[in-house]
Formats: structure tokens, C-alpha cells, sequence
């Protein structure tokens, strides 16, 4: 039961405006939708103390393993 | 789980730390602040530290709600929980803070107060509306990613005409704390504590933004970047601060751009500005009073508020004197630094706030680091 952290996880059932089911690693969950707009099936949202935060970006997220992936190249390049 | 694993790679992770160690200046130290507890933890947990050059230092900041709450608040929430008649609802974190006389919520449950553990806000409007003919107050703690969740809770608690229904609202905030610890006299008189730049929260920043930290990078001359709770996003953003400090850059830059906006959540932040407005001063653990540093519940919802409600004193209770609780959360010592730690406190016995939550300094210390001073002095021996 920890307050402070929080992880994405999937939205796999709409129940209404303000609330959905998500995934949590195989935990299914209500969490309440009041603090985020626009939240469809599929999307992944952080959650936190039982509230979405926020819609993660599923493309920054790519975009930042990419960066990670570019330095294990460059280092590649160095050796 | 996907956007957990493949933040957590460790090859990945040895990989960009060969890059800081190329890239780290071996004529200087780099001393950097991570704020959030979230990182605190994550850092002891996954053992970032040992993936560092010599000269390259994290340093624990203050970023533990449940560390920062002063002992007269928790003493204020344990009396509440002790009137006749009345529900406590309470994150589970708090549970176990011990007061000065060694009380604490949990013996205060086991001696019979109604509290009740939750771990939503929303469980405790539950609990209100199932209990009409109970006072019920939701014991309101955190930074700015719990405080749009109780404002959540005061606003369907009002929609649903709820009158048996309080909040004692204990919430602050980070930028606050942030420049209150740049401005301290140790770190300006004594430079006690040398910070070259700071981890940014990663779920403060969701809702905040980035932009309210750019005061720091301007007004401080320091380096912020934010940086997601995943060990490869904590290495990625110690890279970011470092080439920072090497061409002379002080920015804000985001490492966690998959949630964290410039702007961060809006309608979360409407609603916050809505139900709560700022604290004069508030006393934070370690760092004493702190000048508009939390919220308070508007005139206008007063009804929701516990402090209108019932007769909460002003408190002002020092820690045990053992405890370097005070020192760990300003960055001036460390967990292993405190005589008591591990010995007298432990997180099955705490005798300070830092050893209760796991993102306390000294939790996470205790769980993931405590034989590595001993092995490292051992190996370096051998």
C-alpha cells in the first residue's frame, strides 16, 4: 500500500465518464478519471493514490527508449 | 509490465553509465539533489548509486510527504482519531509514525480509535456516505500529486450534500521546499550542502509542469531535469545534469516527456486553485516553518474543512534527539550517519519519520543499501 508511487498502467474498461478499470500487471482496478480528460480503451494512464494523472505518451515513450538505444550505440562505437 | 521493464533494462542502464563515467569530469565532484521520494527509492532499490563514478554524488532531498509532516500534526490526527464518534481515514503510510511519547496511529487503532486505512480519497467519501451518523475526516497528506485527488473528494462530498464529511488538509508544496533549501544558511553560509543541480520530481511534474522550475535554473544558477521513477530514466537524467554542468548550461529539461508537459495537468491544477488557497507559513520536518509552503481549504469550503470543524492546536513538538531525521531530510547527512539507524530504529521499530515509508531516506537505506558500505569498505581492503 504505497502512497507516493505510481505506475502506468492499461485502461481496459471504460464505466463511465469518471471512472475506468485498468491493469496493473494482471490487478485489475477502478481508478477514477475525474483529473484527465479524453481517456479511451487501450491508453495507458499513470496511476496514483487511485486517480489517473495523466495519459501517458505512448510515442514520447518510444522516443525516449530510442535515446537510450542510440547511446548503447554510440558506446558500441567508441569500443 | 510494459513502460515499467523496458525502463528497467540493465544492460541499458550499464550502457549509459559507462557514458557518465567518460563524460564525468575527473578533476571535480558533481553533487546532485533528488528531490522526490519516488527517486530516493528507486535509486536505493535498483542500486544507481553503484553504477556512479567515485565523484559523482546523490544526495537524499526532501521529498518524502510522509517524512516531512512535523510530529504535532500527526499528535493533531491521532487526538481527532481519539474523539468519540469519529472515523479517521488515513493513507496507510501514516500509520506507523511514531510521536514523541511513542504513540502513533496504529497503536491509537489498537487501543480502539476508528481508523481506517485507505487508499483513495475516494474511500472515504465511501466511508462518509455509509456512515451518516459518524464525523468522518480524511487525513489529507502530500505533495501536488495527492492534493487534486482530495480537492476530487471535497468536490463530490459537496455534490453529494455530505455533512459528516471533513478533510484536515496537510497538504504542501515542492517548488517551496526546493527554494527554501537553496536559501538555507547551511547551504549559503557553509555550503554544507553543495548542490550542483537537482532530480526533478517525476509525478509532482505530471501535475505541475516543468515551467515552474525554470525559476530554479534562473534564480539559482542550477540545473533541473526531471526524470521519470524508472532506474534508466534516474541514470538518463544524471547524464543530462552532468553535460549541463560541463558546457555551462543551468535548464530545465524534461527526461520525462512521456507524461510530464510544460504545462502539466490543467484541469488538475483548475481544481486545486479552486478548493485551496496558500498557508502563510507551515512547519515541514527538517526544515522547520517554511513561508508559503502549503495549502489550506478556502473560506468557501469551509464546511469540508476539520480545522473549522473541530479544535485542532497548533502543535510544535521536536523530534527525539537521537534523531537525525532533521539533518537526512535537508541533505546535510546521511541515513548511516544517524547512531540510531538500524539499531534503535528500524522499520519494524521506527523512531523516525525517515524509516517509516519506503521512500523515506532511511527505509530505503535500511532495505537495499545497508551492506554495501560494509562490502565496499571490505572490497576495497581486499
Amino acid at each position: 500500500m504505497l502512497m507516493c508511487l505510481a505506475i502506468p498502467a492499461c485502461v481496459e474498461q471504460l464505466i463511465n465518464e469518471n471512472y475506468a478499470v485498468v491493469n496493473l500487471g494482471g490487478i485489475r482496478k477502478e481508478i477514477s478519471l475525474a483529473l484527465v480528460e479524453d481517456v479511451v480503451l487501450g491508453d495507458y494512464v499513470i496511476v496514483h493514490v487511485g486517480f489517473a494523472l495523466q495519459k501517458l505518451d505512448q510515442i514520447e515513450a518510444e522516443r525516449t527508449l530510442a535515446m537510450f538505444a542510440e547511446i548503447s550505440t554510440l558506446n558500441q562505437e567508441d569500443i | 509490465m510494459k513502460y515499467i521493464d523496458e525502463f528497467r533494462t540493465g544492460t541499458l542502464a550499464q550502457k549509459i553509465a559507462t557514458k557518465i563515467a567518460s563524460e564525468a569530469n575527473t578533476q571535480r565532484d558533481y553533487h546532485f539533489m533528488e528531490f522526490c521520494g519516488g527517486h530516493t527509492h528507486a535509486i536505493s532499490r535498483f542500486g544507481i548509486s553503484d553504477l556512479l563514478p567515485d565523484n559523482v554524488h546523490l544526495i537524499h532531498g526532501p521529498g518524502c510527504p510522509v517524512c516531512v509532516l512535523p510530529i504535532g500534526r500527526v499528535e493533531n490526527a491521532i487526538r481527532l482519531a481519539q474523539t468519540p464518534g469519529l472515523i479517521l481515514c488515513s493513507y496507510g503510510d501514516m500509520l506507523r509514525i511514531p510521536t514523541a511519547t511513542g504513540m502513533s496511529l496504529l497503536k491509537a487503532k489498537a487501543q480502539g480509535a476508528d481508523i481506517r486505512m485507505v487508499y483513495s480519497s475516494a474511500d472515504a467519501i465511501k466511508i462518509a456516505q455509509n456512515n451518516p451518523q459518524h464525523q468522518v475526516v480524511f487525513f489529507a497528506i502530500g505533495f501536488e500529486t495527492t492534493t487534486p485527488p482530495t480537492a476530487v473528494a471535497i468536490k463530490q462530498a459537496q455534490a453529494l450534500g455530505l455533512n459528516n464529511f471533513t478533510v484536515f488538509c496537510n497538504h504542501v508544496l515542492t517548488p517551496s521546499a526546493i527554494s527554501h533549501i537553496l536559501q538555507s544558511a547551511e547551504v549559503r553560509q557553509l555550503g554544507i550542502v553543495p548542490l550542483n543541480g537537482f532530480i526533478g520530481p517525476a509525478h509532482v511534474s505530471v501535475v505541475i509542469g516543468s515551467q515552474p522550475y525554470e525559476y530554479f535554473a534562473e534564480e539559482f544558477q542550477k540545473p533541473v531535469v526531471i526524470a521519470g521513477f524508472e532506474p534508466l530514466d534516474v541514470m538518463q537524467a544524471i547524464l543530462m545534469l552532468l553535460r549541463q554542468i560541463n558546457t555551462g548550461r543551468t535548464e530545465v529539461e524534461n527526461e520525462f516527456t512521456r507524461a510530464v508537459l510544460p504545462k502539466g495537468n490543467l484541469k488538475a491544477q483548475r481544481l486545486v486553485a479552486e478548493i485551496f488557497e496558500l498557508r502563510r507559513v507551515f512547519e515541514w520536518r527538517g526544515l522547520g516553518l517554511v513561508p508559503y509552503s502549503a495549502l489550506k481549504i478556502k473560506s468557501c469550503y469551509a464546511g469540508f474543512d476539520a480545522e473549522q470543524r473541530f479544535q485542532i492546536p497548533a502543535l510544535s513538538i521536536a523530534d527525539n534527539k537521537a534523531c537525525e531525521c532533521g539533518a537526512i531530510l535537508r541533505g546535510v547527512k546521511r541515513p548511516q550517519d544517524c547512531k540510531i539507524f538500524g539499531t534503535v530504529c528500524t522499520p519494524e521499530n521506527p523512531i523516525g519519520s525517515c524509516m517509516v515509508s519506503s521512500e523515506g531516506a532511511c527505509a530505503a537505506h535500511y532495505s537495499y543499501g545497508r551492506f554495501r558500505d560494509t562490502n565496499h569498505a571490505t572490497s576495497k581492503e581486499n
